[in-house]
């Protein structure tokens, strides 16, 4: 099997510079800001947790860590359960208008972000939600909602429609087969757009700083905050950044077998 | 899989509809509103037609930055498309390596974007990060804040490192979905492994792969908070890249009419390219 020996050693050594940069901010976060400047050192020489304690001990940080898991949840909520009847419908009926509703929910993807900032914060100012979770949830829906949309119509189109038939046949109504049959048997399309919503949510920064300024304010926008008049504290920005990674790394941990399944399952 | 015409499919969809219009329209109308006025503050607006436009189109910034924008998406998807087949198939097809292979692979998505600016901005620096420091030593002579061909590179590499792992398990994704029997069959007709990959492996992984290359389009060509980070968009104006011309327009100059305009113009060109994109996608569809 020479052929697999290779494959192995070609991904090992992909991963391996993959993880580099992380690793050096790992590398980073346990360092003292002497030990960062003073010059190259491959790990850290004098071994310490007081970055990591900054970020725990200070309410004005965990509350970032807060504030993004809030909104992240609620936008990963949201998206589903709109998304859901949506896609069932793209994926079962035709419909006025529907290749152009189509293509239109996706170019909301391409919108670009720089100017649109502006009227966002008007629009969300003069509703009175300005600074709150739930308006930086529905911002992120404008990308989440037509992915979501897009990847659940995929795994629908898997599911014969006889399944459908046979459930109303049964004297299933809509709702509970909808519920009862058809979620199970897309449980991993489920999973793969939780993850993707979890994703696109929690990496975004433009909209979620602009929409927020103190209680909802997310743990990127605090970041900068490291800045200060003695220069960079690159210890604590490091040990920022490294928890920033650990929600993401949970959720991808708790879906990989959806991953692994296919995310285009109904397309490919 | 045939549909049935059924219009009252449009109470599944209105919801997604009524949530999606209120985020996209409203600040899309403010922003064609803008594109046609002169504002210097609030209540001093004046209206002046398309003339904004105009000048957009001729403005030498604009074009520049438009430019340094389709070379770097196009050096984008020249780089990840290609290297992220080539990952996917080298990926362990199951079991716990396989599971392993997939989060470790997943972890650059899963890091904020101004955190990926951050972590580059210190690895690729010559003195205190690994990545600079090595090619120093190496005796070549690299200096991302001072050199503009070291700085595009950088903001290339930081890309291509981020966003291959999307290409990858995407197409990792894809080629799961293909049955077994398919290699069987092209066992015994002793296909070569290039046969494989070539009338196996990439027709069924095309769809995945339009996805992939349509989301890379999109994202590369708006990109903006990692080389903001990374490099501020300098030495000079060699990173700078669209969003960020933008941005400098609207929020630091306060020029919204001209930066509105432009955007819309923006806009309408990533709308025509994905529109391409879409139509290939239902084409094939409809050839199956």
């Amino acid at each position: 099997m020479r052929q697999t020996g290779y494959k192995n050693i070609g991904i090992t050594v992909y991963i391996l510079l993959l993880l580099t940069p992380v690793y050096w901010l790992l590398n980073m976060s346990f360092k003292t800001n002497r030990e960062i400047l003073g010059g190259l050192t491959l790990w850290p020489q004098n071994f310490t947790f007081d970055n990591y304690a900054v970020i725990f001990t200070d309410p004005s940080w965990y509350n970032g860590y807060l504030n993004s898991m809030a909104y992240v949840s609620i936008n990963v909520v949201i998206t589903l359960l709109v998304a859901l009847p949506a896609a069932y419908a793209f994926s079962r009926y035709k419909f006025l208008g529907d290749k152009h509703l189509f293509f239109w929910l996706l170019s909301n993807r391409m919108a670009p972000p720089a100017v649109f900032l502006l009227p966002f914060f008007q629009l969300y100012s003069s509703i009175g939600l300005f600074d709150t979770h739930i308006a930086v949830a529905l911002a992120h829906c404008l990308f989440n909602v037509p992915l979501a949309v897009w990847i659940l119509e995929g795994f629908m189109k898997g599911v014969p429609r006889e399944y459908d038939e046979m459930a109303y046949i049964d004297g299933y109504s809509f709702p509970k087969f909808f519920i009862k049959v058809f979620l199970p048997m897309i449980r991993s399309g489920i999973g793969v757009t939780a993850f993707f919503a979890f994703m696109f949510s929690w990496v975004e920064l433009l909209l979620a700083r602009t929409l927020t300024s103190v209680d909802a304010q997310p743990i990127g926008a605090i970041m900068t905050r490291t800045i200060g008049a003695s220069g960079i504290d690159w210890g604590v920005l490091a040990a920022a950044g490294v928890l920033t990674i650990i929600p993401g790394l949970l959720v991808i941990w708790f879906v990989r077998n959806h991953v692994a399944k296919g995310f285009a399952l109904g397309r490919v | 899989m045939d549909k049935i015409p059924d219009n009252r499919a449009w109470w599944l969809v209105l919801p997604v509809f009524l949530l999606v219009a209120f985020s996209a329209l409203i600040p899309l109308m403010t922003v064609v509103n803008y594109s046609v006025q002169d504002i210097f503050g609030p209540g001093q607006a004046y209206y002046v037609g398309t003339e904004w436009f105009k000048e957009v189109l001729t403005d030498e910034r604009l074009q520049a930055s438009l430019v340094r924008q389709f070379a770097f998406s196009g050096a984008v998807l020249l780089i990840q498309i290609p290297l992220g087949i080539g990952v996917a198939l080298m990926m362990p097809k199951s079991g716990i390596k396989g599971s392993l292979c997939l989060i470790l692979v997943a972890i650059p998505l899963l890091i904020p974007w101004n955190v990926v600016g951050t972590i580059w901005q210190i690895f690729a620096r010559g003195d205190i990060g690994l990545f600079g420091w090595a090619i120093n030593q190496a005796g070549i002579d690299y200096n991302y804040t001072g050199d503009t061909v070291d700085a595009w590179l950088t903001v290339l590499l930081m890309d291509v490192w981020h966003w291959t792992p999307l290409v990858a398990l995407l197409c990792y994704s894809g080629l799961r979905a293909i049955p077994e029997a398919f290699y069987q069959a092209a066992e015994i007709d002793r296909a070569s492994k290039w046969a494989v990959f070539r009338y196996i492996q990439l027709p069924r992984l095309k769809s995945v792969l339009i996805i992939a290359v349509l989301l890379r389009f999109m994202d590369s060509f708006m990109i903006y908070i990692e080389p903001f980070v990374l490099t501020g968009g300098g030495p000079g104006s060699s990173t700078t890249f669209l969003s960020q011309t933008l941005t400098t327009m609207a929020i630091g100059q306060f020029d919204l009419g001209r930066a509105a305009a432009f955007s819309l113009i923006y806009f309408l060109i990533v709308l025509l390219i994905s529109w391409l994109f879409f139509t290939a996608i239902t084409h094939a569809d409809k050839e199956k």
